[in-house]
C-alpha cells in the first residue's frame, strides 16, 4: 500500500516527495569531493539532458541542488559529484555503496546537443564545474560523428584538486578529441600545464569562430575571463553557453532563491547563452 | 446571479451559519488601531468581527501560504520513510477580505498554479471560500489602490462580495459556490431598485475618496522600472534599509520560501518544511562556496521593487503590487514603494533625454 503513494518517473505530481535511489558506486575524488553513481529503486530509471540537475537529499539534513555529471539520455542510473561544503552535501558525501538517497528531478532546461550538431565544440570547465561539463563531454563523445572538433579544457587549483582523473586520462588518449588540463599552482612532480584556465584558450590554435560552440562551466570568476577569451577567438555570443549557479530550494520555480530578474534559473536555466546572460544582467 | 441583500441584523446568524461546517477567519481588533485576521473559535467571537476594519497587519496569505508549512514527514534518514504530509485541508472561509487582498490572492493563484503546480497551495486554496468586503475610503495615505487597479475585486476572484449600505449588506455573487452558500443560508433577499441605487451612491463616495498618486498610468510601470534599472535611486533608497525583511513579510504577494528539515527530539524523525523567506535578507541569494549574487543592498531593494512592479506581472500576467501600503506602513526606515514608483517617472525621463542626446 505504501508503494502506491510514492511517485514514480511517470507520475511526478507530488513534487516534494523524493524518489529513492541506491548508491551503486561511491568514490572519493578528493577530501571534499565524492563521486556517486545512483540507481533508482523503482527500476524506472530517468531521462535527462546535459546541464540538468537534481535535488539530492538526506532526510533530517535537507536537500541541495546537484548537477548530473553522467551522459544524458534515458538510463537506469545517474552520476553526480558532490563537494562537501555544508550539512547536506557532507551527509551526501558520507554515503557509501548500498545506501539510500532521496532524489527529485531532473530540473532545469538542460541543453539539446542537436542545437550544436555539425559545429566544433569547446568545453571548458573550472573546478567542480567539470561535473556538469562532463555530461556535455559524454554527450559529445557518445555521438562523436555529430560534431567536428571536440576540445576539452579543464582547470583546477592544484594537482590534488583534479576531479575525474580516469576520464581525463581516457579523453587525453583519444585521437578524436583534444583534452588539456591546467592547475593554478603546480606541485612537486606535476608535469602538466600551470596557469589559470584562460592560458589554455591560447593554446587551442585557430578555430572556425562562426562554427564553434563553447560551454563554459565553472565558478563565476572563471566565467568572466573565459568568455573574454572565447570572444577574443571570435566566437559568437549566442554560441557561448554557461551554467549559472544558484541555490535552488524547490526546483519548481516557486521559492525565489534562484530568481534572476524575471527568470527562475531552476526552470529557464541553468544553461544560458552569453547573449541571454547579457540580457539578464544579474546572471554573473 | 443578481445581487442580494443581507440585513445587518442577520449578519451574526450568517457568520454562525458559515461556522457550522467551516473554520472562519475574519478581521478582529488587535488594539492600538491594528486589525488582524483571526479564527472565530466560538459564537461569542462573532461579536468581535470588525467588517469596518481599515487594514490588517498581515494579509490573508497567512492561511494559504502559512509561515511554516510541512512538506514531508519522516521517521529517520531512510528516504523510504518520507511521507507527503497528509494535507488535512479544512474547509475555510476567509471573511471580510478587501479588494486589494482579493487581487493578491488571484496573483498567488496564478503563480502557484503555474506549471509545475504547487499541490500544497492548490489544495488549501480549493478548500477556501472568499467573502470579500468593500472598502469606501483608503486606510491611510500610504495606499494607492486607484493606481494599481485594485479598488474593485478581481473578476472571478471571490465567492461573495459585501458592500456596507448602513443597515444591510449589498451582496454580489462571484461563483457557483457563492450561490450555494447564500441559498443554504437563506438569510438574503434579492436586491431591489433602492438597494442598487444605494450601492451606486456608495460607489460615488468611494470614487471621490480614492485618488491616483502616480504621475503616469500603471500600464507604463514595468517599462519605467526597466528604464530606471541603472539609476542611483536604488542605492539612495537602500541607504535607509536595515535589510530586515518586514516589507516582504507583510506583502500580500511576497511568497518566497526557504526549505529546511526540522528534527524531532529523538533526532531521527522530523519534518521537511517550508517557511517564509525574504529576498531582502542578506543571505537570500548566497550559493555554496559563499558567492552572494545579491550581496549589495541596492540590488536587493531594486529586486523587490521590480518584482512588485514588473517580474510578477511578466510571469503571471497580474501585477505584483496591489497598492495596500503595508510594506510602507511597517517599514522601520520609512521606505516607500509608492515614492519609488513616483520617483522613477522623473528618473526615466532623464535617461531617455540622455539617450536622445547621444
Amino acid at each position: 500500500m505504501e508503494q502506491s503513494a510514492r511517485p514514480s518517473a511517470e507520475s511526478w505530481s507530488v513534487p516534494y516527495l523524493p524518489r529513492v535511489a541506491r548508491v551503486a558506486e561511491a568514490r572519493k575524488f578528493t577530501d571534499k569531493e565524492t563521486f556517486l553513481r545512483l540507481e533508482f529503486e523503482d527500476g524506472l530509471g530517468i531521462e535527462y539532458k546535459a546541464g540538468q540537475f537534481m535535488e539530492a537529499g538526506v532526510l533530517g539534513r535537507g536537500e541541495s541542488p546537484i548537477s548530473i555529471c553522467s551522459g544524458p539520455g534515458k538510463r537506469p542510473d545517474l552520476e553526480m559529484c558532490v563537494r562537501a561544503v555544508g550539512d547536506v552535501t557532507s551527509a551526501i558525501g558520507r554515503l557509501s555503496t548500498g545506501d539510500a538517497v532521496g532524489l527529485r528531478g531532473p530540473f532545469g532546461n538542460g541543453f539539446d546537443m542537436d542545437t550544436v550538431a555539425g559545429m566544433d565544440l569547446l568545453l571548458a570547465a573550472g573546478g567542480l564545474g567539470l561535473a556538469p561539463c562532463r555530461s556535455f563531454i559524454q554527450a559529445a563523445l557518445d555521438r562523436r560523428d555529430k560534431f567536428r572538433r571536440v576540445i576539452i579544457l579543464y582547470g583546477a587549483r592544484t594537482p590534488d584538486d583534479l576531479l575525474f582523473r580516469d576520464d581525463l586520462e581516457a579523453w587525453s588518449k583519444r585521437q578524436d578529441c583534444d583534452c588539456m588540463v591546467t592547475v593554478d599552482r603546480g606541485s612537486e612532480g606535476w608535469k602538466g600545464h600551470t596557469g589559470v584556465i584562460t592560458t589554455l584558450f591560447r593554446r587551442i590554435g585557430k578555430v572556425d569562430p562562426a562554427q564553434t560552440a563553447a560551454f563554459i562551466i565553472g565558478p563565476p570568476v572563471m566565467f568572466k575571463f573565459a568568455v573574454l577569451e572565447a570572444l577574443a577567438m571570435g566566437l559568437r555570443k549566442n554560441h557561448i553557453y554557461c551554467s549559472l549557479e544558484r541555490r535552488m530550494k524547490c526546483g519548481l520555480g516557486k521559492c525565489g532563491h534562484c530568481q534572476i530578474r524575471d527568470v527562475y534559473v531552476c526552470q529557464e536555466g541553468p544553461i544560458f547563452s552569453y547573449a541571454d546572460v547579457l540580457r539578464l544582467r544579474e546572471g554573473i | 446571479m443578481l445581487p442580494q441583500t443581507l440585513p445587518k441584523g442577520k449578519f451574526r446568524e450568517f457568520v454562525a451559519f458559515l461556522m457550522r461546517d467551516s473554520r472562519v477567519m475574519a478581521p478582529v481588533d488587535r488594539g492600538s488601531g491594528h486589525f488582524a485576521f483571526a479564527e472565530l473559535t466560538s459564537r461569542e467571537d462573532i461579536a468581535h468581527v470588525r467588517m469596518d476594519y481599515d487594514i490588517t497587519i498581515l494579509p490573508p496569505k497567512k492561511y494559504l501560504l502559512p509561515m511554516y508549512e510541512t512538506l514531508l514527514e519522516f521517521d529517520g534518514p531512510d528516504p523510504h520513510s518520507a511521507k507527503m504530509d497528509v494535507m488535512t485541508v479544512r474547509s475555510t472561509v476567509l471573511l471580510g477580505v478587501h479588494p486589494y487582498d482579493l487581487h493578491a490572492i488571484a496573483t498567488a493563484d496564478a503563480f502557484y498554479a503555474k506549471d509545475p503546480a504547487d499541490p500544497y497551495y492548490l489544495s488549501k486554496r480549493a478548500a477556501v471560500r472568499l467573502i470579500g468586503v468593500n472598502v469606501q475610503a483608503p486606510a491611510n495615505d500610504l495606499q494607492f489602490q486607484a493606481d494599481m487597479g485594485t479598488l474593485e475585486p478581481p473578476e472571478g476572484g471571490f465567492d461573495l462580495f459585501l458592500t456596507d449600505l448602513g443597515d444591510r449588506y449589498f451582496v454580489e455573487i462571484g461563483s457557483d459556490t457563492g450561490i450555494k452558500l447564500l441559498s443554504a443560508a437563506g438569510l438574503t433577499a434579492p436586491a431591489g431598485p433602492e438597494d442598487h441605487k444605494a450601492k451606486q451612491a456608495y460607489d460615488k463616495v468611494k470614487a471621490a475618496n480614492f485618488h491616483k498618486k502616480l504621475p503616469y498610468d500603471t500600464r507604463y510601470l514595468p517599462e519605467l522600472l526597466e528604464a530606471s534599472y541603472d539609476s542611483l535611486l536604488w542605492e539612495a533608497i537602500s541607504r535607509r534599509c536595515f535589510s530586515c525583511g518586514t516589507c516582504t513579510n507583510v506583502c500580500p504577494t511576497c511568497f518566497c520560501f526557504d526549505v529546511q528539515d526540522k528534527l524531532n527530539i529523538d533526532a531521527a524523525g522530523g519534518v521537511r518544511r517550508r517557511q517564509w523567506d525574504s529576498c531582502q535578507l542578506q543571505g537570500f541569494a548566497i550559493v555554496a562556496g559563499g558567492e552572494n549574487f545579491r550581496a549589495n543592498l541596492a540590488n536587493r531593494t531594486r529586486h523587490r521593487m521590480f518584482r512588485k512592479g514588473k517580474y510578477i506581472l511578466e510571469r503571471t500576467g497580474r501585477l505584483g503590487c496591489v497598492g495596500c501600503g503595508r510594506c510602507i506602513r511597517h517599514c522601520v526606515a520609512s521606505i516607500s514603494i509608492l515614492e519609488a514608483f513616483q520617483q522613477i517617472a522623473g528618473e526615466a525621463a532623464e535617461i531617455l533625454h540622455d539617450e536622445g542626446r547621444k
